[in-house]
């Protein structure tokens, strides 16, 4: 119950100072913070705003997914976005070329996406324990290569045959329809009321929900995870007890990219096709929510949900006027730095407490009973 | 101690972030963003000329006795400086980075507020975020309030579509897409309530020629274009040709693209475009005419260069806004070298919509704004063309008349 608390505190205090914080801001930029608060409530109340907020979260958190696969063994991975656009490319052209029954063909699709993103997540990996480069050097430039240079190249030469170029018939050959994942608002209408205004719930929620149990499992329950935080927690420690460290790296950082290849999937369900502007980002503002989530599976999901809402409150307060959009930005990275300092301090007070009690627990008793 | 010293620090830290989002960073990023989907909105426009014209065919008859009322109309308006009233709202969506980005989306917002003050037409106005991520929820939420709803930039094409078919009580309009739907035989509108608005660049491109042949002492002029090849910058490049060659049918044009369709990269390389036109000057031409959306600043940075190293003043002409206003918010010392601009009036484009949504006169499909609407036209800023505005109105009167057609493909100039 104490662990909890400590754990809750600081999110909570983190979002209760940021409330205060971007209130300050929004009274001196002239605006009610309470309206626009209220705007932003009566928004996110509606069925299609939250099939919106879903819809964005989802992506965040496959995307935080795979920085915290690397952040909880001290790998950075900042490759996730060239990892998750590189593969939305290669796996939108595979799709695109082969005719399967639906299950098979999305399978397909995913597992390719999944593929690249490992093995270009790898190649980081394999530069660390080959030659000792530091992957958040390697992933960054790998970023570059893969979206100046082998995107730009390969868009060209698989841009779809035709003779008008419009922005809609931009990008690779369209997929066929049955390697489309579908949307779920079936799934969602049990709970609710019809969903309107043409939202399409994304059927990679689930895909994202898996993800996380896996996740889940894979920390607590597997070999596999246990050597992962044990190699974050302490690498020479593990080393000795027998994780062997290069393998670890290699895989986590295939790990990573395999989760961060399924980043591209909600796009491509939407635009069944790589289109010349997909959304760009995602790799970064996964980094964001793992960190305000601190790379657990559920924290993860609010963070993942509160950057969503955020992102699309953006709208609705320019329609009202109540505030400028920007509002949301600075929401998004006061929370981030405030939870940042908020995990430090309750960090520091725990350690103390630890101490302190070892300290009287030390000086009222036999050393023998503290031990056992 | 410590604690006090680690609150002011937590407090420097988040006063320092707050002072940051707020101040330039934001806008910096947001307007990079804006020029990046500008340049790559020029780059989309889709252009199939024989399929638009096919339908305009038909419609031609129709389009023309609106143009008139709407010409009669505008008139009366100015008699009577009356405020009028309307009924009619707008939700304008911007593209990224929204006002400020001294191109397309301010446009768009002085061709608004023009409707606002002459029509009575209220409106509200969103951009997307960073990502772009939201376009068709902006869109949405607009439709939800208001009549009509346009989004400023080819990149709405495809969630206007989306959204439109959802809203069909609400117009919607795109601008710089022809909205055609290219699936249908022959391509058609993608339904009642979606318009496109194109201009008809190839004739403002003719009075930036008349220009430049009038200006030239070299005789000869350079072209240079974003990307070649997708139907769309070829009419630039005919337009100038013709309007140089109508002036003087000796004068020597080269032309060159910066890359080919489907490698957009073209208008975003000012480099390449700087070396271009760097030879081009280098072999002799004294005016240089772009049309590669931002690559076009580095055409002007070598119009400098080549002055400053030999002495002799040489030229470039801008294109889609007032580029004098726009490169001079970025390096005044190029101002000197804008000799006019091509324009490509937005506002007009948003104002004329809105005009006939507002008479009940909203026409799907392709809307063209050429010179008779004033939807494209030069620029007359920095004085360099004051001598010459004679020639220019009267090349503008006669394409008005119909005495000069100006051609599309730069094929069929000499």
């Amino acid at each position: 119950m104490r662990r909890f608390l400590f754990a809750a505190a600081a999110p909570v205090g983190a979002l209760a100072v940021t409330l205060v914080i971007t209130s300050i801001a929004l009274i001196l930029f002239g605006s009610n913070p309470l309206e626009a608060y209220g705007d932003m409530l009566s928004h996110a109340s509606k069925l299609e705003t939250q099939v919106d907020i879903l819809n964005r979260a989802t992506p965040y958190y496959l995307s935080a997914v795979a920085a915290a696969i690397g952040f909880r063994m001290n790998l950075f991975n900042i490759g996730v976005e060239g990892q998750y656009l590189f593969a939305l490319l290669i796996a939108a052209q595979v799709g695109s070329l082969v005719a399967l029954p639906q299950v098979f063909h999305i399978l397909l699709i995913m597992t390719v996406a999944m593929a690249v993103g490992a093995a270009y997540a790898g190649i980081a990996g394999v530069l660390k324990v080959t030659r000792g480069v530091n992957e958040v050097i390697s992933t960054i430039m790998l970023n570059s290569i893969a979206i100046s240079g082998l995107i730009a190249l390969l868009q060209q030469r698989w841009q779809a045959e035709q003779e008008n170029f419009t922005s809609t018939t931009l990008g690779t050959n369209p997929i066929d329809e049955s390697g489309l994942m579908p949307n779920i608002n079936g799934l969602l209408e049990i709970f609710t009321r019809d969903i309107g205004q043409g939202k399409e719930l994304t059927g990679v929620l689930l895909v994202a929900v898996l993800v996380g149990v896996a996740y889940h499992l894979l920390l607590t329950r597997m070999r596999f995870g246990f050597d992962l935080r044990a190699s974050g927690l302490n690498p020479f420690a593990a080393r000795a007890g027998g994780v062997p460290p290069k393998q670890m790296i290699v895989a986590a950082m295939c790990l990573s990219g395999a989760v961060a290849g399924l980043i591209g999937m909600v796009e491509l369900a939407d635009t069944g096709k790589f289109s010349p502007n997909p959304i760009k980002g995602l790799g970064f503002g996964g980094i964001a929510v793992a960190l305000l989530g601190r790379n657990h599976p559920g924290g993860m999901v609010l963070s993942a949900l509160l950057f969503a809402f955020l992102d699309v409150s953006s709208g609705i307060l320019q329609n009202t006027e109540a505030a400028t959009k920007e509002i949301v930005n600075i929401m998004q990275g006061i929370v981030l730095l405030v939870a940042v300092v908020a995990y430090g301090v309750t960090k520091r007070i725990q350690t103390r407490e630890e101490a302190r009690a070892t300290a009287e627990a030390l000086r009222s008793s036999e050393p023998a009973e503290v031990l056992a | 101690m410590r604690k006090k010293s680690t609150l002011i620090l937590a407090l420097l830290a988040v006063l320092s972030l707050l002072a940051a989002a707020c101040g330039s960073d934001v806008a910096d990023v947001a307007s990079d963003a804006a020029d990046a989907a500008g340049d790559a909105a020029e780059a989309v426009e889709d252009t199939v000329d024989d399929a638009m014209e096919d339908d305009a065919m038909e419609d031609e008859d129709a389009d023309h006795s609106a143009d008139d009322d709407a010409m009669e109309d505008e008139d009366a308006m100015e008699d009577e400086p009356a405020m009028a009233d309307s009924d009619t709202t707008v939700g304008l969506v911007y593209d990224i980075g929204g006002r400020g980005d001294l191109s397309f989306n301010d446009s768009a917002a002085a061709g608004l507020e023009k409707a606002q003050a002459d029509l009575g037409v209220a409106f509200t106005e969103a951009s997307p975020n960073n990502d772009g991520s939201d376009r068709a929820e902006l869109l949405q939420i607009a439709a939800d309030g208001n009549p009509i709803v346009i989004g400023v930039g080819f990149l709405f094409e495809g969630d206007a579509v989306a959204v439109a078919a959802e809203n069909p009580d609400t117009n919607f309009a795109v601008i710089d897409s022809s909205m055609l739907d290219f699936s249908q035989d022959p391509p058609g509108p993608y339904g009642d309530n979606v318009a496109g608005l194109v201009f008809a660049e190839e004739q403002g491109s003719y009075l930036v020629g008349v220009a430049a042949a009038l200006k030239t002492e070299s005789n000869q002029l350079g072209f240079i274009g974003g990307v070649c090849c997708f139907g769309l910058i070829e009419k630039f490049e005919a337009g100038f040709r013709a309007g140089a060659l109508s002036v003087n049918p000796d004068i020597e044009i080269v032309s060159q693209y910066i890359t080919d369709a489907p490698d957009f990269d073209g208008f975003n390389q000012p480099d390449r475009a700087q070396v271009i036109a760097t030879t081009m000057y280098e072999d002799g031409a004294d005016i240089i005419y772009h049309a590669a959306g931002g690559a076009g600043n580095g055409m002007f940075q070598a119009a400098k260069d080549y002055s400053e190293d030999n002495g002799s003043k040489v030229w470039g002409i801008g294109v889609d806004s007032d580029q004098f206003n726009t490169i001079g918010a970025v390096d005044e010392s190029l101002q000197e070298y804008v000799l006019t601009s091509m324009l490509k009036r937005v506002d007009t484009a948003v104002f004329e919509i809105l005009k006939a949504q507002n008479d009940g006169a909203f026409a799907a499909g392709p809307n063209v704004y050429d010179l008779s609407v004033d939807g494209v036209g030069y620029s007359t800023s920095g004085g360099f063309v004051d001598d010459i505005v004679d020639d220019l109105e009267a090349a503008k009167a006669s394409i008005i008349a119909g005495d000069v057609v100006v051609p599309t493909d730069p094929t069929e100039v000499g």
